[in-house]
């Protein structure tokens, strides 16, 4: 890229407008949502840029860069202003017009930025973050950045951060409404101070926290066999764990106030509020589940305020309950009636995207479907069979399924969605087909009880990727041929049933894009050749099927892992051993390694454990790290007042205007 | 909803999937809205701004009627709308109410309820349900990077031919169809003296019939392209000016009359 000759924090939407009608959805990247923030450049002291590192229309809707947006522009002097992945056509044309990767507020470079704030859901997004790093004419690797912004990576994937460690400056984990506070009040002092130690020590100042991971100081020392031998600080005085941030008091954090309302057409059409934060269900293969802990739930008041101002701020017609389990939260069943209470003569819908598998939760859809349409519902056995399912601790019955779904269809609900995962530690063949058994005992039960023969249930199967932070953590993954044999077969089980296999729909993806996800999941330093040799032949939006290439990132791993004798399948469908140091073991989620182990144990052995919300601890480690405890109610609140009526402000007295109508 | 025959359906059968009761007040007026895209807005969709007016209304508080049945809409009806990334100071869109509402309020708050660059110009209380017709044509704005000369000369040949068939890439397929018979004038503005030198921009005001298949802006400037040779430096910059009924051929300054006339005329 040639940089431009520009005034810091300048416009480049002149230069962009005229590459926008050669373009396809223009409109993601002219920003003007409602609840959008501009700021004058002079005006601020600290200046982020949130990414998210995926198109518009899936970036925009995501929660955690809202909150932090919100949380950011409150404060006095700092700015915050987003930008999201562009797409290869745009990405041509600004190529070809030196147009530099731009925030969609005020359309600045993003390289004139103090801070780039990336959000990571997941791996697949790491090439897109390269490609905003060049289009701004900011250097890849960090060693070679100067006066660039500090690139600080986080969310879910930054709690293994390795294989991006070349080209970030920071990973922070965990929470990010205190993280992003703390860092920006550390650059502010930096900057005031006329910059000490220039980048190294403001980066210095921030890893001297204990929750800032600064990966250019620490050491990676590897074994001859090319397991790692040992990660250490490079530098005495930078701690040699980082810890993650966990937020506490949900009420006392009611983001996003003013969620932004974007004008182009997005993957969630509706607004969100989140319920809770954590879960402690135990399944164990969710990523989320284990590194979101402990449980902290908002209150029902809470609840109730976020929802009514979110809906006079916005206009959406529909909110979200979210949560990693909503139906867990302690008081939903005063939240759900309130709220269907509330809003019952409006048309205002309310969803519970909860998948939890019992007859409870079809009363909570039941409720809060009081005055729409019941068309699907969702739940999630993961597994075919019982044996699997009480390796991965979603204690789920049989017996559970058809009672859940029995109940669902007999009120009303005409298709249920079932979701699945393949490739789980220790399963078979005979596993996966016990879906299909599974799926014919639900559309029985579901012709019996509502006595019509278009009831539909769909299954949808993921590939199932063993993450880092997790009991599976050491698990080895299935390789990709096995998967697709075994997802045939099952498709094979399903269309040979005559009675009931038209009533089952079949929802899966190819093995392949999961083992390069497991390679992003699991791999270390050495897997960052492969992300910029894959990037740079061409590797762009790998979590779309139609931009993925499998083929081209078996070759970067080719050339990427030349002479580290490591591979692919070294990465992914290796099982690890105790001794083994994982590249994240220096990343602390609060998760005790020996309960994890354990719990490996438990699963390889068949054994389940309970929520501990409801039973004792099982000495996971959080709580006693955070010196916290899992945060639920009861409130003691059952009965909400109803919001003050919303006076419409366009009506004219009636008296005077019935006339009018009458003359006309 | 298909049902069953009533000899196949089973003995427990389930309550039956009916649309829901909800206060559905009827409609008692209606409201005409102009409104306009413009700067940056300009690129968003005809789908983009039904979204953005839909929310606008309920953040109003507007109490917009609303359709029965499973999936009720809100009662908004739209009238043809200018193409993503052309601007328009004159677009229309039909709401029913279920209360009187005073039009000058709903224009306020929904303009203030919907994001800078969609604005709402006018509001009226509708009269007649001949709307539609009334929108006989449109003025468009264009602003070509080209010199005058070379506009100039490309008009003369386009309005020398008596079709010009052209292309457009449409949902369908590709589609060839004669952009000349709806072009009514194409006037080169005369350019204030005082525009800066580095203005090299050439107005062109474009009065087009509404003809069935539509003739939309960029496929007069096709035609141009086609039959001219005029090729502008940068993409050009489309307005919608206004539409409504052709005006008598006599009033040059004012080709395309205002469609409220006649809602105001009955007010």
């Amino acid at each position: 890229m040639n940089p431009r000759v520009a005034v810091r924090g300048a416009s480049v939407f002149n230069e962009l407008e005229t590459l926008l009608p050669f373009v396809s959805k223009p409109i993601q990247y002219v920003g003007g949502e409602l609840n959008a923030v501009t700021k004058a450049w002079d005006e601020t002291d600290v200046r982020w840029v949130l990414m998210y590192p995926d198109a518009y229309e899936v970036g925009s809707p995501n929660q955690g860069v809202q909150i932090l947006y919100e949380v950011l522009n409150e404060q006095d002097r700092v700015l915050a202003e987003r930008t999201y992945a562009v797409w290869p056509d745009l990405e041509k044309l600004m190529r070809e017009h030196a147009v530099p990767q731009f925030t969609v507020d005020a359309h600045r470079n993003i390289a004139d930025f103090d801070l780039i704030g990336l959000s990571f859901s997941t791996e697949l997004g790491y090439t897109n973050m390269l490609t905003a790093l060049d289009l701004a004419g900011i250097p890849l690797h960090a060693d070679q950045r100067d006066s660039h912004p500090i690139v600080i990576a986080g969310g879910h994937a930054a709690f293994n951060p390795e294989p991006i460690a070349q080209f970030i400056d920071a990973a922070v984990l965990g929470d990010g409404e205190e993280a992003v506070l703390l860092i920006t009040d550390i650059v502010k002092r930096w900057k005031s101070d006329g910059e000490p130690g220039g980048r190294e020590g403001v980066l210095l100042a921030l890893a001297q926290t204990g929750c800032v991971y600064v990966p250019r100081f620490y050491h990676v020392e590897y074994l001859p066999d090319g397991r790692i031998h040992k990660v250490t600080p490079n530098r005495p005085d930078v701690p040699w764990r980082i810890t993650k941030f966990t937020l506490m008091d949900l009420d006392a954090w009611p983001y996003p106030k003013a969620p932004l309302v974007p004008l182009a057409e997005t993957v969630h059409e509706r607004m969100s509020v989140e319920i809770f934060r954590g879960c402690t269900r135990g399944c164990r293969f969710c990523q989320a589940g284990m590194i979101t802990r402990p449980v902290r739930e908002r209150s029902i008041t809470g609840i109730a305020d976020m929802v009514e101002n979110g809906l006079c701020k916005t206009g959406f017609e529909e909110v979200g309950l979210l949560s990693l389990s909503s139906a867990d939260h302690s008081e939903i069943a005063d939240i759900a009636r309130n709220l269907a209470d509330r809003y019952e003569k409006t048309q205002t819908s309310l969803s519970l995207p909860s998948t939890r598998v019992d007859a409870f939760n079809v009363d909570l859809a039941n409720e809060l479907s009081r005055n729409g349409r019941r068309s699907g519902l969702t739940f999630a056995p993961e597994g075919g069979s019982e044996r699997i399912r009480r390796v991965i601790n979603k204690l789920v019955s049989e017996e559970d399924l058809i009672r859940t779904v029995t109940t669902a269809y007999s009120n009303g609900w005409r298709n249920v969605k079932l979701y699945f995962m393949c490739g789980l530690p220790t399963e078979t063949d005979e596993d996966v087909l016990q879906i299909a058994t599974m799926a014919r005992e639900v559309i029985r039960a579901g012709r019996e009880a509502s006595g019509r023969r278009d009831i539909k249930c769909t299954v949808s199967i993921g590939g199932f990727v063993p993450k880092p932070h997790t009991p599976f953590q050491w698990a080895a993954q299935l390789d990709h041929e096995s998967t697709d044999a075994r997802l045939h077969k099952l498709k094979d089980a399903i269309r040979a049933d005559r009675e009931f296999g038209k009533a089952i729909g079949l929802r899966y993806h190819d093995g392949k894009p999961g083992i390069v996800e497991g390679l992003l999941s699991r791999g270390d330093r050495r897997v960052g050749n492969v992300i910029e040799a894959a990037w740079r032949d061409g590797a762009r939006f790998d979590g779309w099927s139609e931009h993925f290439s499998f083929d081209q990132w078996m070759r970067a791993a080719d050339t990427g892992l030349e002479g580290t004798g490591v591979s692919v399948d070294w990465f992914t469908i290796r099982e690890r051993e105790y001794t083994e140091v994982l590249p994240w073991n220096h990343l602390d989620s609060g998760l005790d390694s020996e309960w994890l182990w354990e719990d490996w144990q438990d699963a390889l052995t068949e054994v389940a454990v309970d929520d501990c919300r409801w039973t004792p601890c099982f000495d996971c480690g959080v709580c006693d790290q955070l010196s916290t405890e899992i945060q639920v109610g009861p409130t003691g609140v059952v009965d909400l007042p109803m919001p003050a009526p919303r006076l419409s402000p366009v009506l004219v007295d009636r008296t005077e205007s019935t006339d009018q109508v009458a003359r006309t | 909803m298909a049902g069953i025959p009533k000899d196949q359906a089973p003995k427990n059968q389930a309550p039956k999937n009916l649309p829901p009761e909800r206060g559905l007040a009827p409609t008692i007026q209606k409201l005409r809205l102009r409104y306009a895209k413009r700067g940056r807005l300009r690129f968003s969709s005809h789908r983009d701004f039904q979204r953005a007016l839909e929310r606008a209304l309920r953040r109003a508080n507007v109490p917009i009627a609303y359709s029965a049945g499973f999936s009720p809409h809100p009662k908004i009806s739209y009238s043809n709308s200018a193409p993503t990334g052309v601007a328009s100071e004159a677009e229309y869109v039909e709401i029913g109410v279920t209360e009187i509402c005073d039009p000058e309020l709903i224009r306020r708050e929904l303009d203030a309820a919907l994001p800078p660059g969609l604005d709402i110009v006018e509001v009226v209380q509708a009269h007649g349900s001949d709307f539609a017709s009334r929108l006989e044509a449109s003025l468009w704005q264009a602003e070509i990077m080209a010199t005058e000369a070379e506009v100039r000369q490309a008009i003369d040949s386009l309005m020398g031919e008596s079709e010009v068939l052209v292309e457009r890439l449409t949902k369908s397929g590709k589609r060839i169809f004669d952009a000349r018979a709806a072009i009514l004038s194409l006037v080169v503005q005369v350019q204030e003296s005082n525009a800066p030198e580095s203005d090299a921009y050439v107005i062109l005001h474009m009065v087009v019939r509404h003809i069935t298949p539509s003739v939309r802006p960029d496929d007069v400037l096709a035609a141009l392209k086609q039959v001219g040779g005029l090729v502008p430096q940068k993409p050009v910059r489309v307005t919608r000016l206004a539409q409504g009924p052709l005006n008598p051929l006599e009033e040059v300054s004012n080709p395309v009359g205002d469609p409220f006339d006649p809602d105001r005329v009955l007010a």
